[in-house]
């Protein structure tokens, strides 16, 4: 119960936090395409509550829940969707380039599926430098379509790389459906284990699940220094890219949206917690740290000043 | 009959429904091609008229999906993909370069590769390192490829059309901020069946040559118009397509005029700008009173802050600066958008 209340707390975090940025996005400061985590929060906190310190993380455009569920600094992501020179990445990247290497977040990448090789390169190190730690890398759906994630995972697969491939299947390609980018019944997991990985697939929006199952994994990363490909079922509840809900546009079945939001990660844990008498006082007293948290970050982004033009050319090469 | 107003992005679908009639073994793909924003509005019904086996969405697979079209390409299906933005298409640059554009040469003339690919340059705010870049150079540098950078809403339909129909690989190349240019008056389109005129004089003038295209051009027209009012007459040259410049044209203007921009939305290193401006130095040396300047962005990418963007990006003021430097006279600049990013009111991002 200790756990579940410290991954409701992760949790609602992030789902908090992605809320104010939707919240902010159209006074039109945050000026850079931005991919909220709503409904999709669970998994990288169900991923992040069993790694280390030295496990390490890259990610795709969608990657704010990936960042803060892996420690990643609240007020650097905030200052960086504002383009401050307090910004992660100062304001070079955006929302879509973020980077945290204090706690192992190497770095999210725009291009669909281009990291996937990146995180089976860092995997690769760790195992030539014998280091301690795995690597997990997160993409979504629509990246299992690119050559790059099959040629990732054969690697990963005939060296033995101590990799967690974590794979968002939220069915959507911007609004394109998985009906017409791959063939039906066809299970990414299932693919991936043909390839030699070992795989998993499971409701990413059911606690007590999406735990067992990551805890699961990462033990045979852990054990065996061998990759495993998760596959999490999960939602977006608002658009593609952007703060508004979409569902007026109808690319979406209205029956496939309700039961989703009937399977809401935060919803499933709050049912969850309820039997527990102190979940409401520990519920109210989560709500007000995080609010706090979050409005300091905002304040300190919106009064922190942009970097200078002057050092645009600093770092084009080292 | 009144006539009816048009924009870029019409003249653009216009040119593929005439396309998918006249050759009905053509194909349309692309990710998001029947969706509900229709690539910017330029895909707008193509399914619905030609139906789901030739206008498809596609897997999230530049790679292959670009090999496919070429093979489907060789084999005599009229090929048209499109994507949303260049930055995606990078990943299909060893079938561009090492098949696409090698082909009918490699195997002797015998075969050839009537594909065309839309690129969309994604500039707007915050797009940033990987979302906006503008390659026109890279790919005019490949033998066997044709390059085509429409700029105006009253030919980009005929420029389209005749690249589709042509039988070798082409890339299209569309700035997104041109896709709501309106032309007052669809009539007055170039007729989209005709052969395009790659190399255009678009406004005539003896104190100084502007040579540009997509976007940039529409900044060079307004500083045109500006430095007129001075007393300053310049001569704009469209460029539509970098592999088929009519270079007669260019040392014709320059040997008038004596002076010459050129500029291009290219990063400025071994760009389309300094091969032009090279071609320039060597027809023209004994006319040219000042040296040619190059306006295109510099060589770094581009940060994706506001704040770190202000000067990124050459506009109407840097054309104005170069005339009025190099002419040794005074003349003020215009006053700026109100936000560097945004080409106007009606573009809110976030894509
Ligand atoms: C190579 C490439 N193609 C297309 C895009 C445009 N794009 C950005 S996100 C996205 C959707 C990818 O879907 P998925 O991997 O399932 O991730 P999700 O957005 O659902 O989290 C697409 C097509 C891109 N960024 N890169
Ligand atoms: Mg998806």
């Amino acid at each position: 119960m200790a756990d579940l209340k410290h991954i409701y707390f992760q949790t609602l975090r992030i789902r908090k936090i992605e809320e104010a940025i939707a919240a902010k996005y159209s006074e039109q400061k945050m000026r850079c395409p931005t991919h909220l985590s709503i409904g999709q929060e669970l998994v990288p906190v169900a991923v992040s509550h069993f790694l280390t310190h030295a496990d390490k993380a890259y990610s795709s455009h969608r990657a704010h829940a990936h960042y803060l569920a892996k420690g990643g600094d609240l007020v650097k992501l905030i200052a960086e969707l504002y383009g401050k020179v307090s910004g992660c990445t100062a304001g070079r990247g955006g929302s879509m380039h973020l980077s945290d290497l204090e706690c192992g977040f190497i770095a999210s990448t725009a291009i669909v599926g281009n990291s996937i090789p990146l995180a089976t390169g860092n995997a690769l190190h760790q195992q030539l430098t014998r280091a301690e730690g795995l690597t997990v890398s997160y993409f979504g759906d629509g990246a299992t379509e690119e050559g790059a994630f099959y040629e990732s995972l054969n690697f990963a697969a005939l060296k033995s790389l101590p990799i967690v491939y974590v794979c968002e299947n939220n069915q959507y390609s911007v609004y394109s459906p998985l009906s017409v980018r791959q063939p039906t019944g066809r299970s990414i997991s299932k693919l991936s284990n043909e390839i030699g990985l070992k795989s998993f697939s499971v409701d990413g929006n059911n606690p007590t699940q999406a735990l067992q199952t990551s805890q699961a994994a990462i033990n045979y990363v852990r054990h065996h220094g061998k990759p495993v490909l998760i596959e999490y079922f999960t939602y977006r509840h608002r658009e593609h890219c952007g703060p508004h809900f979409d569902d007026d546009l109808n690319y979406r079945e209205q029956e496939e949206v309700q039961t989703w939001l009937d399977n809401d990660p935060l919803n499933n844990l709050e049912k969850a917690l309820d039997k527990d008498p102190e979940f409401k006082a520990f519920q109210k007293l989560a709500i007000s740290d995080i609010n706090q948290e979050i409005e300091q970050a905002f304040t300190a982004a919106e009064s922190a000043s942009f970097g200078s033009i002057e050092d645009n050319e600093r770092f084009i090469y080292d | 009959m009144t006539d009816k107003t048009t924009s870029f992005a019409q003249q653009i679908l216009d040119a593929q429904n005439l396309a998918m009639q006249e050759d009905p073994t053509m194909i349309c793909m692309g990710l998001g091609i029947d969706d509900p924003k229709a690539i910017f509005g330029t895909t707008q019904g193509l399914q619905e008229t030609f139906g789901e086996q030739r206008v498809f969405d596609m897997p999230t697979a530049e790679n292959a999906m670009t090999g496919i079209g070429i093979g489907a390409a060789v084999a005599g299906t009229r090929v048209l993909m499109t994507h949303q933005r260049v930055d995606f298409f990078l990943l299909a640059m060893d079938q561009l370069v090492n098949n696409a554009a090698k082909w009918h040469y490699m195997f002797n003339g015998q075969m050839t590769v009537p594909l065309t690919i839309r690129l969309i340059v994604g500039r707007g705010w915050g797009q940033g390192p990987t979302h906006q870049q503008s390659l026109q150079s890279w790919f005019s540098h490949i033998p066997g490829l044709k390059v085509v950078v429409p700029s105006l809403t009253e030919n980009v339909g005929q420029l389209l059309y005749n690249a589709i129909m042509d039988n070798n690989p082409t890339i299209f190349l569309e700035h997104r901020w041109l896709h709501n240019q309106i032309a007052p008056n669809a009539a007055a389109c170039q007729p989209l069946t005709e052969a395009p005129q790659h190399t255009r004089v678009l406004r005539t003038g003896s104190d100084y040559t502007i040579i540009s295209n997509s976007y940039m051009l529409s900044e060079a027209l307004q500083a045109q118009k500006y430095l007129q009012q001075h007393n300053v007459h310049c001569e704009v040259i469209e460029i539509a397509s970098p592999t088929s410049i009519d270079w007669h044209i260019i040392y014709q203007s320059v040997s008038k005029t004596k002076r010459c921009i050129v500029t291009d939305m290219g990063h400025t290193f071994c760009s389309l700008a300094s091969e032009i401006a090279n071609k320039v130095y060597s027809h023209c040396f004994n006319a040219l009173l000042s040296p040619v300047s190059i306006i295109g962005l510099p060589n770094y990418p581009e940060p994706t802050s506001y704040g770190l963007t202000k000067e990124y990006y050459p506009d109407v003021n840097t054309i104005i600066k170069t005339v009025s430097n190099n002419c040794g006279i005074e003349i003020a600049q215009l006053k700026s958008r109100q936000h560097h990013d945004v080409p106007g009111e009606w573009f809110k991002g976030p894509f």
